[in-house]
């Protein structure tokens, strides 16, 4: 028994801001949705299936908003499925639309993910005290700031790594109308001179709060073929490990590991810097690019801060990351990590606009979430997969 | 499609239980009896995946602790969706059709005693019209039970008959939190809760966790000597909006019994999650089940109903029926969402 074959023929995200109070919850996610329907030339009637994700309820303060929206979504009279895996759920969202298809059951699959953050406070939402548990009382920024340290002296990188990849990062958005911040004239220095927040972290080097959406269609392969420009799903991996756990590596822990070797494996992928054109991955913290290149094997252990520094993953360079502006840029926390999913699309299709790599055919999406233990990731392709 | 069966069931259902709110404790054992049952490991399960609340639990991100309770280290391919185990047993039923594993284990739970079940699953409304009002559960299902007496779909006594057969079937059910013998007429002697609902017409607000294991042919554990085969499974929901649709039915639920072909052949039992009396009678008449079929031999969800597991139990509630030879071909249902608004049917068998 093998999986059927599916490929993403609609994209479409939100104009992603600090507040869009111009819509609702249910708004955002129909601006991007109807985008999607479009690229796809479909509308609700061609929808076999719904999948929604998002963040925690806490961050719009409303308990599993996907009902209140089935209307909205296009889900009265069909499947709904609600899907989340912390910062990780917008690229899992998109793994379970696929195993839809890939498994045979549906064949247009609608996909959502979107965070409303302006609604509530995510700061807050995230710092209820769990007994019996350490406390964490400072944010994300908190949490990662160690593993950032940890990450420096383990690899002896230079402290301006981090600042380069902001300032790549914030320049890629520039050539993003979609991306929450456009500051112009971004540079390694005006990083380095912005607050320090949470040692080595500085402020122009942590991500924005959004509120934002991004949409799929997810199609059969009969029904992808109709299309010019599919984006063919080559693999998915998803893999999970406990917060805390003796002898654990947050710096490079094994589920981002295992999720890359199952990822490689499965799209016969031996050398992922030579065979993968461009990559969106997850960076909410300018320091986790060079750990997520090794991570994920495009560099060894040490090493990933390198390419950056040669500027290897600015556009043009040998293995370009994030070139919608990233997380770095947007961060509607449960859409960010379908946005990097849908990133990676549309650069095989080509549709990348001012931030399309030249000749991209096979590029990653990859999120992680939670204390760096949620995996999620896809390779696709402008080619049907062998 | 690959012939899938339900081989492990473990389950707690309890009024209130003290301790770890993350529910990693109530999890293990629960996992350990899975193992004990099919005689696997955690390294035999191919995939992973459960179904909670945030907002049951209070704060963001409550799955992530469960998570320990696996023991996952080394990693595991796992998921999360945040509803009802049932709906996570679909997910990892779909992952094993796609043929990237083989096995896989899937567990619900909550503790909704940590606060106010009622006015909890209020947040659940159209947070700009509907929440700021707190139209609770239980209100918002008795206006569903009135509208099905005036409507003369059913009467009082007919909601007091499935609290009587509920509670008496219960007596059986060692992790049933409520049974009684009461006959009809007693229990409509009891003073309303809220009209026309007694307090025995609604699910108590229970605790709980629970967890299944399903295998692809060719994988079964040897343990498996009348494995429960999965020959329907479908899901689907209707809009939230209370004042647009007709709140004495359900078409969410008729059309997954269609998709899921229940009525292909004859039912021998169905487990319903109706956690209010009329919702059984509502349910009966959408999934087309006549009066052949033995309703909740458990007690159901009237007499033990934790949140996001209670679906999940009703499917291996249903699985036992056949693992017992009682039965050849049962259902096990799902709802979620205010007043029957989404719905999953299971559809087991004996014969493959």
């Amino acid at each position: 028994m093998s999986k059927q074959r599916a490929a993403v023929v609609g994209i479409g995200q939100t104009h992603h801001r600090a507040k869009r109070d111009d819509l609702s919850i249910a708004g955002v996610c129909r601006e991007a949705i109807d985008r999607a329907l479009l690229d796809a030339n479909m509308t609700f009637d061609d929808i076999d299936a719904i999948v929604v994700g998002k963040a925690p309820d806490l961050f719009e303060g409303v308990m599993m908003p996907e009902l209140y929206m089935a209307e909205a979504l296009g889900a009265v009279g069909k499947p709904l499925l609600r899907v989340h895996t912390a910062g990780s759920v917008g690229g899992s969202t998109a793994i379970v639309a696929a195993s839809l298809v890939q498994a045979g059951v549906h064949k247009r699959v609608l996909t959502v993910a979107f965070e409303k953050q302006s609604e509530s406070n995510a700061m807050w939402a995230l710092s209820v005290p769990v007994p019996f548990i350490m406390p964490v009382h400072a944010g994300a920024g908190g949490y990662f700031a160690p593993h950032v340290r940890a990450y420096i002296r383990r690899s002896g990188a230079p402290t301006h790594i981090g600042a380069m990849v902001a300032a790549k990062d914030r320049q890629n958005a520039l050539k993003n109308p979609y991306a929450h911040l456009h500051n112009e004239g971004t540079t390694v220095e005006t990083v380095l001179a912005s607050q320090m927040l949470w040692d080595p972290i500085r402020y122009d080097e942590t991500c924005p709060s959004s509120d934002g959406a991004c949409a799929l269609v997810i199609a059969d392969e009969d029904t992808a073929k109709a299309y010019s420009n599919p984006a063919w799903i080559h693999a998915t991996a998803m893999r999970s490990e406990p917060t805390t756990a003796s002898g654990r590596d947050q710096v490079n822990p094994l589920a981002g590991q295992a999720a890359a070797a199952a990822l490689w494996k499965q799209a016969g992928i031996t050398s992922p810097i030579d065979e993968i054109d461009c990559a969106e991955i997850y960076v909410p913290f300018s320091w986790f690019e060079p750990m997520w290149m090794e991570n994920l094997g495009f560099a060894d252990q040490g090493t990933g801060w390198k390419l950056t520094e040669a500027g290897e993953t600015a556009i043009g360079g040998r293995i370009p990351v994030n070139m919608s502006g990233g997380v770095l840029s947007s961060n509607p926390i449960g859409a960010s990590g379908m946005l990097r999913f849908a990133e990676a699309a549309m650069q095989v299709r080509g549709m990348a606009g001012e931030h399309q790599v030249d000749g991209a055919r096979k590029a990653l999406g990859h999120a992680y979430g939670g204390g760096s233990q949620f995996f999620a990731t896809w390779v696709v392709g402008a080619e049907v997969p062998a | 499609m690959r012939d899938v069966a339900v081989v492990g069931f473990a389950q707690r259902q309890m009024k209130e239980f003290e301790g770890s709110p993350t529910c990693v404790e109530l999890l293990v054992p629960i996992f350990a009896e899975l193992f004990e049952q099919t005689g696997w490991t955690k390294s035999d399960i191919g995939f992973w995946c459960s179904g909670s609340s945030d907002y049951l639990a209070g704060r963001a991100f409550s799955f992530v602790s469960a998570v320990d309770a696996i023991g996952a280290f080394p990693p595991v391919a796992e998921s999360h969706v945040e509803m009802d185990a049932a709906w996570a047993l679909y997910e990892a039923w779909l992952k094993i059709q796609t043929g990237e594993v083989d096995t896989a284990l899937v567990y619900g739970f909550g503790k909704s005693s940590a606060g106010v079940l009622r006015r909890t699953l209020a947040l659940q409304l159209d947070p700009y019209t509907m929440t700021p009002l707190w139209p609770d559960t239980v209100s918002i299902a008795a206006l569903q039970a009135r509208l099905g007496l005036e409507g003369g779909h059913w009467t009082e006594k007919d909601l007091a008959a499935v609290a009587q057969r509920s509670l008496a079937d219960a007596a059986d059910n060692p992790y049933a939190i409520r049974s009684g013998k009461e006959g009809v007429d007693e229990l409509l002697a009891r003073p309303l809760y809220a009209d026309p609902l007694h307090k025995h017409d609604c699910s108590p607000v229970t605790d709980g966790a629970a967890a299944i294991i399903i295998a692809a042919k060719d994988h079964l554990p040897t343990t498996a000597e009348r494995p429960a085969w999965i020959s329907g499974f479908a899901h689907s929901v209707d809009q939230a909006d209370l004042g647009s649709r007709d709140l004495s039915g359900s078409p969410s639920a008729r059309r997954a019994a269609i998709s899921a072909n229940v009525g292909g052949a004859p039912i021998d039992v169905a487990e319903l999650h109706a956690p209010f009396s009329h919702q059984e009678l509502i349910l009966r008449k959408e999934l087309g089940l006549d009066d052949s079929v033995s309703i909740n031999p458990s007690g159901g969800a009237l007499t033990a109903n934790p949140m996001f597991s209670a679906g999940l139990i009703r499917i291996g509630e249903a699985a036992k029926q056949i693992w017992s030879g009682d039965a050849q071909r049962t259902l096990g249902h799902a709802t979620s969402g205010p007043a029957l608004q989404q719905n999953l049917v299971c559809v087991m068998e004996a014969n493959r």
